[in-house]
């Protein structure tokens, strides 16, 4: 099944992602491609198949609630690309 | 340049116990041939020089206090040289993950695998090249530029732990930690002619490995024998309470002294032999298995019908756990920024100029199987195929014990051959996709060359936590064959 350019810009939008206007057709036609042939798994009948998430068939464990040390703040904050009196900066995100 | 004759893992752990040779003096080689090789190979992104030598005099300290009191528990990789695939975080030195999205980015914490490592008293001398976030069959997908195979040059070394792959078949490093995710420790130790293990799903711990496909993702590891796997395998397996979907279950001693495989029983699915394979690749694989059976394993041909459904499951269930997984790059934690007026056109214009064409393609193929009106259509559906391709593998070990088949479809394809065609380089991942959507392990080891000297690997899978199987399995085969010997001529 064919992408359209419209959905490829949709998408990206979802995925926060700006793309060059050859990014969008290139993207379209090749996740076309993806698809069709992803498409061979509509044919296989799954009607009383339960899908798996995990591989894993163990309960998630819980662990006690307990206060342990974390990394020091300054450690966490100098990856960071901006930074203001212990935290993360950011540009505006209203007006 | 005077080099120490190459050794392999174990037969270095028994000269650092008897005093024959030191630490340091293996680090030192170890970074010597690191500085030698990389200007052709480009196997690492980071490398720790002074971490290592640090390592290496405490490692010597251990021997000697070891030699002193032998009764005190040593672990095999004591001071032994090793390498971590650039997806492992190793606190304060720089993890990238083949990604301009985090150049820069100095992990505030230590993977547990890694750490394993280090407490066992390893030596960790760099950080090694990697397809973008893992996604990829070739190192191609590196932002830093792609790794090239020790074999031959002009050729790839698989992927996406294709940096760990070229640099213990280079002898860069005795052995290296790598993740596979749909089989990228499986295919670049194919390439490389290097013995590659991946683990069942849940038996490492990922706390610190940076995520890929969280359902899918395993830590592995790559050395020169099935043999020197076996220690490291021990130092990184088992729970761990900072992962909570790693197993529980205790990591078995593994006794290598399995004197045939009488009582073995292989199977050989005719799904793995498809037609466009390299002939020389089935002739290889099919003649390891004769020696498998002359060695007393009784072999038998089996069907596990839902194989050819795995590529396209893998390639919806993983772009759609990536998209969300790489969410996170929003340039405010960490990593660099493209400064703009406005949080929402940071997150665009830093996602869209600093991750590659690979990573872009697969959030966006993920981020629309997840989207609304298509859910159920394709990421839905792919998981209900899940179920049946592993009830192929619950099916197959009713009645045998390994399945024996090829790691990929060809040896090492050169650099730029597949171009800007995503389904050719999908179609690389064809045998080693079912294992991750089964969470069962596998093991690849060499089996043979091509007519260009290329090395070719084979591939066993075991039910779930049966690593020791594998790897007793492999050892047997390595102690008939002198595959796994043999080392590319690098100059």
């Amino acid at each position: 099944m064919a992408i359209s350019l419209e959905e490829v810009r949709h998408i990206a939008i979802l995925a926060r992602l700006e793309l060059t206007p050859e990014e969008q057709e290139r993207y379209a036609q090749q996740l076309s491609a993806v698809l069709d042939y992803a498409a061979r798994l509509t044919e296989v009948d799954t009607d009383h198949i339960p899908p798996t998430a995990s591989v894993l068939l163990l309960q998630a464990p819980l662990r006690k609630d307990v206060v342990r040390p974390s990394p020091p703040r300054a450690r966490i904050l100098s990856n960071a690309p901006a930074t203001e009196r212990g935290m993360f900066r950011v540009p505006p995100v209203l007006e | 340049m005077t080099l120490l004759p190459e050794l392999t893992l174990l037969e270095a752990a028994a000269m650092l116990r008897d005093g024959e040779v030191s630490s340091l003096e293996l680090t030192r080689d170890s970074l010597a041939r690191i500085e030698h090789y990389e200007p052709k190979l480009h196997a690492f992104l980071a490398r720790t020089p002074d971490l290592a030598l640090d390592q290496a005099h405490a490692a010597d300290r251990r021997l000697q206090a070891w030699r002193e009191e032998p009764s005190t528990p040593l672990p095999l990789i004591a001071g032994i040289p090793l390498a971590l695939k650039d997806v492992l975080c190793l606190q304060d030195v720089p993890t990238t993950c083949g990604s301009r999205i985090l150049a820069g980015f100095r992990p505030p914490y230590t993977a547990t695998s890694v750490s394993r490592l280090i407490e066992a008293g390893a030596v960790i001398l760099g950080k090694t090249n990697t397809d973008e976030f893992a996604m990829g069959s070739s190192t191609e997908n590196s932002a830093y530029g792609p790794t090239h195979n020790p074999w031959d040059l002009e050729r790839v070394p698989g992927g996406s732990s294709g940096g760990s792959a070229a640099a213990v078949a280079a002898g860069m490093c005795y052995a290296a930690l790598g993740t596979d995710t749909g089989g990228s420790v499986r295919q670049p130790a194919a390439f490389c002619g290097v013995t590659g293990l991946k683990t069942s799903y849940g038996r490492v711990s990922r706390y610190g490995l940076i995520a890929y496909g969280s359902s899918l993702d395993t830590v592995g590891a790559l050395a020169r024998s099935a043999s020197d796997l076996v220690p490291l395998f021990s130092a990184i397996a088992g729970h761990d309470e900072l992962d909570s979907t790693s197993l529980p279950d205790p990591v078995p001693q593994i006794d290598l002294d399995m004197p045939d495989l009488q009582g073995l029983r292989i199977g050989v699915p005719d799904e793995y032999f498809i037609d466009g394979m390299q002939p020389e690749v089935e002739a290889a694989v099919r003649g390891a298995v004769q020696v498998m059976s002359e060695m007393g394993a009784s072999v038998t041909s089996i069907s596990m019908p839902h194989t050819d459904l795995a590529l396209p499951v893998y390639y919806l269930i993983a772009p759609a756990e990536a998209s969300a997984n790489l969410a996170r790059y929003d340039a405010v934690r960490y990593g660099p920024r493209v400064e703009t007026d406005d949080l929402w056109d940071q997150y665009l214009k830093t996602r869209g100029d600093l991750f590659g064409p690979e990573v872009k393609r697969r959030i966006m193929l993920g981020t629309y199987a997840l989207s609304a009106g298509y859910y159920d259509a394709y990421y839905e559906q792919a998981q209900k195929v899940r179920t049946l391709i592993k009830s192929d593998f619950d099916q197959a070990f009713e009645d045998i014990d390994l399945i024996a088949c090829p790691v990929a479809p060809s040896t090492a394809f050169r650099i730029g051959e597949h171009g800007d065609d995503p389904l050719a380089m999908y179609l690389e991942d064809v045998f080693t996709l079912p294992a991750n959507l089964a969470g069962v392990p596998g093991i690849s080891f060499p089996v043979g060359f091509d007519a260009l000297g290329l090395p070719i690997g084979m591939q066993l899978q075991a039910r779930p936590l049966g690593e020791d199987l594998l790897l007793q399995s492999a050892h047997a085969y390595q102690q008939v064959t002198d595959w796994h010997l043999r080392r590319p001529a690098l100059g």
